[in-house]
């Protein structure tokens, strides 16, 4: 019970007040400058054509920046490699990395979304709909869901690139490690439930059901592999606002990705704009006012 | 001085150290690190721990409490940057950033890798700001705050130029030259800071200008600049320095008038306003478009650019027109207007020539002479000769600050298709928003550093030395001040044979201005081409 039950809830309430907390931390810390990393060109002259994505400069455009780098993962489209050949440097386009982190977000978004089925009565039409488009691939019982091989491939090799690579082992922390073990646990045990050693589906969706409308009652006949589905599960939640999964809101509220670059035609101000002592224009003349006027520069003061 | 050649410096090892990069590493050996700021140079600007001291030696003579100094200095900035929290908290690891910093690509030590150097601090931050951090210490990859670490830091912040190439690449937008400026900050705090930064800042508080050059040394040069104008060309230019009412502010790097190849772009500059006959003036207080307050921290940056502001609204000007510099560009762009702003008393700049309205800069008020000079071009108020250039085989550096803190990427180009015949680009990973450092911005172009400058600049020379071979170029532009410095040795090095100049250079020469006398050189004195004299231009 406290492991079925308690421990999801733990986790969710960790879940929520944490990423709360740690958003609140990141919003209530102004944004002093307005400094965006402009990556194309410039809105001046009306016959240049301006870069209104790339280089946003309006708020719709900035807007569209943010979410094609949320959606499409827009910045590591542009990775690629430079290898030197002796002493010449060669620049090849690398996608893998893009295509990889591509492929686990949205086949880990999937996967969540369609087990929104355990979690609705009557389950929601576009959750059916999602599920059959993504067994549309594989005829057969059961059927097997494209994103479930995605997000197993996609984890490995995440999990191999930082092994294989020396600079990427050199510079990984455990946690960049416990997050991809994390994430393979829990979809290795979902998946080994679904093809290999099947749960009773009915009784889990009553254990889900039971969660989510706040009265729990234990499936009857899960086995340990759905526990720890469950265990998995909630140590993410539990986890995740207090790691570097938290990336998530940072790609919203980047200041380098989601102000428009129009500084020079709107004044961004800045709330602790601090005042700072100066040299003036008549401390300077004080002290060089003789050479000036030797000089023939005019003065204030003669 | 022996430094290495190019042929042992390309030997680049990319293999990282055993171990662990939590243990601090610091090698403060000759060529690689830049001399510490003399005391006068931190009295001058009130900023604290002046004393006499080396990188190299082990003692720093460190404030008695300068661990709670940086601490505290963290937490404060933690308050006042949305940026530093989210860059400390955000970061995946994911090595996107890795091989993108010109630096990491030349020296190969993984600390250069951006993620790396962002790291160095991010560990203290854990340690100190988290609670998985406090309580797991190095198993969450935190570890303390020692004198060693902070070694580090220096080591390595001053081994970024702040160029922003990584954040180009970074799926969240982690800007490590944020992240340099802030620990700059600190480090600033405990009075850890370069020569070859705080002089040039106490220089331009007080006397106007980096090198310390005062009033009437300035005016010598303008003066001189005029002469040389009216001997090579037969047309007398004005230059007017502190003229009350006129109608443009005029900022250039003070590069431009006492360094070169930057002189060359300076007289080009006059001959340009002449011709259209601009009603400007220059300033003697404001006479540093430049800002290394930049490279200090935010509140030296804001005491330095003060000065544009405070001289346009005494003498009365409309607007303000900027030169060709990088860093300076930065300022204008990002901070100038929230830091000094609002410029109420100046008005929406309009081109006094073609009518333009600068609506981009309708707030700051403040107009890039590349923005100025392409719109002459395209409503043909200039006669150009682009034969005059016909000894030059041209390619364009974009400079970080105007590519990546501001986005001008044609204009500059659109000037030189005008002015030239033969222009070529390098390739186009390290042009435009992927542009490559020249190695030596934010400060540390100094000649003790050599080394790392001559890394640094590794990639970028190395695109260069590209379209030399391939079509024979000669001369690389640009539109920065300290790449006008700095490059001619990074290319003297890597490249030899292609020279360095900025746009207005190249436009000076092919500018036919009325009244001119029969020209058979460019700025610099060298003959035209052969052809230019049959074309009889």
């Amino acid at each position: 019970m406290i492991l079925a039950v308690g421990l999801p809830y733990a986790a969710l309430l960790a879940f929520f007040v944490g990423i709360g907390y740690r958003v609140l931390s990141w919003s209530r810390a102004p944004v002093p400058f307005r400094i965006p990393t402009t990556c194309g060109q410039q809105k001046s002259l009306p016959w240049i054509k301006a870069s209104w994505l790339e280089n946003p400069y309006t708020t719709a455009g900035a807007v569209a920046r943010v979410a094609s780098e949320v959606l499409v993962f827009r910045s590591l489209l542009r990775n690629h490699r430079p290898e030197r050949l002796g002493s010449r440097l060669v620049y090849s386009p690398s996608g893998w990395l893009w295509l990889g982190a591509l492929a686990f977000h949205w086949s880990f978004l999937i996967v969540l979304l369609r087990h929104l089925r355990l979690f609705l009565q009557p389950t929601p039409r576009w959750v059916l709909a999602l599920q059959s488009l993504d067994g549309f691939f594989q005829a057969g019982m059961p059927v097997v869901y494209a994103t479930d091989a995605i997000l197993l491939v996609a984890l490995l090799y995440l999990l191999g690139r930082r092994l294989a690579q020396a600079q990427l082992r050199y510079l990984s922390l455990p946690s960049d490690y416990f997050a991809l073990g994390l994430l393979l646990a829990l979809a290795g045990s979902g998946i080994l439930m679904r093809y290999f050693a099947r749960v009773n589906i009915v009784e889990i969706k009553r254990y889900a059901l039971g969660l989510a409308t706040m009265s729990p009652a234990l499936p009857s006949d899960a086995g340990a592999l759905f526990y720890f589905h469950v265990a998995t599960l909630s140590l993410l939640l539990a986890w995740f606002p207090f790691s570097k999964l938290m990336h998530m809101g940072g790609s919203f509220l980047s200041p380098t990705r989601n102000l428009a670059n129009n500084s020079r035609m709107k004044r961004h101000v800045n709330p602790w704009n601090p005042a700072v002592e100066l040299h003036t224009y008549e401390q300077f003349e004080d002290e060089f006012r003789d050479k000036m006027r030797t000089a023939g520069i005019p003065l204030e003061k003669q | 001085m022996a430094w290495p050649k190019p042929d042992e410096l390309v030997q680049i090892d990319n293999t990282p150290p055993s171990g662990s990069w939590l243990e601090p590493s610091a090698n403060y050996r000759k060529g690689a690190y830049c001399n510490s700021a003399l005391p006068k140079s931190l009295d001058q600007v009130g900023m604290p721990n002046a004393r006499n001291w080396k990188p190299s030696d082990a003692d720093w003579k460190l404030p008695p409490d300068w661990k709670e100094i940086v601490l505290e200095g963290m937490r404060d900035r933690l308050e006042r940057f949305r940026s530093f929290r989210l860059f400390m908290d955000i970061c995946v690891r994911c090595g996107a950033c890795a091989d993108k910093c010109h630096f990491y690509i030349g020296s190969g030590d993984p600390k250069n890798m951006p993620v790396l150097r962002a790291e160095l601090i991010r560990s203290v931050y854990r340690r100190y700001f988290t609670a998985a951090g406090k309580i797991l210490g190095k198993l969450a990859g935190a570890r303390d705050l020692t004198e060693d670490v902070l070694k580090e830091w220096f080591y390595y912040f001053y081994q970024c130029t702040e160029c922003r190439r990584c954040s180009v690449f970074c799926p969240f937008g982690i800007d490590t030259a944020e992240i340099t400026m802030i620990v700059r900050e600190l480090l600033n705090l405990v009075g850890c800071n370069i020569h070859w930064v705080q002089e040039p800042v106490a220089n331009c508080y007080r006397v106007g200008n980096h090198l310390g050059i005062q009033p009437h040394g300035f005016k010598d040069s303008i003066d001189f600049a005029v002469d040389e104008i009216e001997e090579m060309i037969g047309v007398r230019v004005e230059a007017p320095i502190n003229k009350k009412g006129a109608e443009v502010l005029f900022v250039v790097p003070s590069a431009d008038y006492f360094g070169s190849p930057h002189y060359y772009t300076l007289l080009g500059y006059l001959m340009l306003f002449h011709e259209v006959g601009l009603d400007y003036t220059f300033s003697a207080y404001a006479s540093e478009g430049g800002n290394f307050g930049l490279f200090t921290s935010n509140e030296m940056m804001k005491r330095l650019n003060a000065k544009m502001y405070s001289e346009a609204r005494r003498l009365g000007v409309k607007w303000i027109l900027g030169g060709e510099c990088g860093h300076m560009w930065r300022v204008v762009n990002q901070y100038m207007d929230t830091m000094n702003g609002p410029a109420d008393f100046l008005q929406p700049p309009v081109s006094p020539v073609t009518g333009t309205a600068f609506d981009n800069a309708r707030s700051t008020k403040m107009v890039h002479i590349c923005e100025f000079t392409a719109d002459l071009i395209r409503h043909g108020k200039l006669k150009l000769d682009p034969a005059r250039n016909a000894h030059w085989n041209v390619t364009y550096h974009d400079s970080c600050n105007p590519a990546r803190a501001m986005g001008m990427l044609e204009e500059p180009r659109y000037i030189i298709r005008n002015v030239c015949d033969r222009f070529h680009e390098m390739p186009e990973n390290t042009i435009r928003e992927q542009t490559f450092c020249c190695g030596s911005g934010s400060g540390i172009g100094t000649d003790e550093n050599f080394e790392m400058r001559m890394r640094g600049g590794f990639p970028r020379a190395n695109a260069v030395k590209y379209v030399k071979e391939k079509f024979g170029v000669n001369l690389l532009s640009c539109i920065c001040a300290i790449d006008k410095a700095t490059l001619p040795t990074l290319l003297e090095y890597w490249v030899p044979g292609v020279e360095v100049a900025g746009v207005h250079e190249l436009l000076g020469n092919a500018l036919v201005m009325s009244g001119e006398k029969e020209r058979t050189t460019d700025l610099r004195g060298q003959p035209f081409a052969p052809q230019t004299e049959q074309a009889g231009a």
